[in-house]
């Protein structure tokens, strides 16, 4: 027990001194994992509302295949994407392997199924009369659109902070494809795997806890956001 | 036996009728049928796990005690353990249960009495971890040998000098050479070597993964750098495009310890494993294993006779 307080205690000291490496390790992680959740957001969010109000034939097993990329493991987006992009593969000659570029890669992967997913169950929720009632009172397409959105924020958002949580917490992936080479490609998660295996575990604590308090910030900015357009329920 | 029959059959009678119901939509409404088809995976399920339960119940007898080894990399991702831990436990009655991490972790694992036995490389940590007063024995196991590898030009123009004067020279030029920086027994061995040859690696050519052996390599050969390995990790990775530049000098020679942890919760055990692993019949083991897959031995056997 008394270990674990001294390692909060170290954990916090090494916090406080805003160790110029550390900091460095945490705006990556930060960069990569933004960077790939704008990604899976500009191209999820149409993708799930397109499949929330189209019918095609297919269409369930696209739900299908979409629903189980939300639950995909990044290792094995790791492994796929590496076999890709490794000099022997056929997208070697980009030469990318091992920088933030094919971390961002690898983490829209991660992102994009989530928020396709949530976003087209967030759509789907909605009463399907109210497009029909926007048209009949004369909205246009866009306009109901952006209706439909309007009222599927809440949930929107969340498909948001899904995404961003699933990818900036992974290690699997960022591992693989961006070999976690100090001042290049290192990032907080991986950066706490190597502390661990090094026996260094109050650092990598304090890194764990660095990784939490970043993510809490990202995710209340957010929580902010989607409660302020939040319904209220009080005074009912 | 004969209770769990009865049940089975029982159960598989149930799940025709359900499965009549379910194939004839007319008999019932879409939410029972929903329940039932629901209750039907919740029930495979729960009979596969109970299967899979008893078979893990059969083939680990409850009266072996768990032994805790934490050891290198290597030692794992050659393949050596899968050797030698079988034969252990044929003799002994315990079930070794592997933790496979850097010389640094293992060492602390050991100082946390995590682990009760410990099989690393790097013999000045070993010393100091014997002086703090946290192992009771420490045996010589084996030794195998570094081996200085990178990509088939040499671009640094390395190949037969010596590691030392190898390394200032890849320095000097500034090709990249790809370290593992993990506080490994390997890493530690090569910052043995940058300090003999008298540079401090740093800079833009100096990578440093933070990673296992097998990862560094791979990472090794996409940048076209040089790396320090273990013989036998560099044999047992396959699709590498490195070549060994460097090897076969004293300098490189890679002693294994074995340690027992003192106050550790199966010392017992821990003894046993360090005897096994110095004893005729394990240090037997150690000399054949790799002679099959590589063509040569990757280990050879030290321990005092």
């Amino acid at each position: 027990m008394g270990s674990i307080v001294d390692a909060f205690v170290q954990a916090l000291r090494l916090l406080a001194s805003l160790d110029a490496e550390v900091v460095g390790i945490a705006v990556l992680s930060l960069r990569v994992s933004g960077t790939a959740t704008a990604i899976s957001i500009i191209l999820g969010i149409p993708a799930g509302i397109s499949l929330a109000l189209n019918r095609f034939p297919g269409r369930n097993l696209v739900l299908g295949l979409v629903n189980t990329g939300m639950g995909l493991p990044p290792v094995v987006v790791g492994l796929v994407v590496s076999m890709f992009f490794w000099r022997s593969g056929p997208f070697g000659f980009l030469e990318i392997m091992y920088t933030p570029t094919i971390m961002v890669v690898a983490q829209v992967l991660i992102a994009f199924p989530l928020v396709t997913g949530l976003t087209f169950a967030a759509i789907q929720q909605l009463n399907p009369r109210l497009r029909l009632q926007a048209l009949a009172l004369g909205a246009s397409k866009f306009q109901a659109l952006v209706l439909l959105m309007r009222e599927a924020r809440l949930p929107m958002l969340a498909a948001i902070m899904a995404g961003f949580g699933g990818v900036v917490s992974e290690v699997g992936a960022v591992m693989m494809v961006g070999g976690n080479i100090e001042g290049q490609t290192r990032v907080l998660t991986t950066a706490m795997v190597l502390e661990s295996r090094k026996g260094n575990f109050e650092i990598a604590l304090a890194l764990g806890i660095l990784l939490l308090t970043l993510s809490f910030l990202v995710n209340f900015a957010l929580t902010w956001i989607q409660q302020k357009g939040a319904r209220k329920w009080t005074g009912l | 036996m004969f209770r769990s029959r009865i049940r089975g059959l029982r159960l598989g009678v149930s799940l025709g009728e359900l499965g009549v119901m379910i194939m004839k939509p007319g008999k019932l409404a879409f939410p029972a049928r929903a329940t039932i088809l629901i209750c039907l995976v919740v029930a495979i399920s729960a009979m596969c796990m109970a299967g899979c339960s008893k078979k893990a119940t059969v083939s680990l007898p409850k009266e072996r005690t768990p032994l805790v080894l934490a050891t290198t990399t290597s030692t794992a991702d050659t393949g050596l353990l899968s050797a030698i831990n079988p034969a252990f436990e044929a003799k002994y009655p315990y079930q070794v249960k592997t933790i496979a991490v850097g010389t640094g972790e293992a060492l602390k694992l050991g100082e946390k009495k995590e682990a009760d036995v410990l099989l690393v490389h790097a013999r000045s940590s070993e010393d100091k971890f014997m002086a703090d007063g946290f192992g009771t024995r420490r045996l010589d196991v084996m030794y195998n040998d570094f081996v200085l590898v990178g990509p088939k030009e040499d671009p640094a123009g390395i190949k037969g000098l010596k590691p030392e004067e190898a390394l200032a020279k890849v320095a000097a030029e500034g090709k990249p050479f790809v370290t593992r920086g993990d506080d490994s027994g390997t890493h530690k061995k090569e910052k043995e070597l940058w300090k003999a040859a008298g540079v401090k690696a740093e800079g833009a050519w100096y990578i440093s993964t933070g990673q296992g052996m097998g990862a560094t390599l791979k990472v090794a050969s996409e940048k076209r750098g040089y790396t320090l390995t273990d013989r036998g990790t560099y044999l047992a990775t396959k699709s590498l495009e490195l070549e060994i530049i460097v090897e076969k000098h004293p300098s490189l020679l890679n002693p294994y310890g074995v340690i027992e942890v003192k106050g550790a919760k199966n010392a017992e055990g821990a003894k046993a494993y360090a005897d096994f692993i110095t004893s005729a019949e394990g240090q037997k083991i150690i000399a054949e294993f790799g002679k099959d897959k590589f063509g040569q031995p990757l280990f050879f056997p030290s321990a005092a006779k």
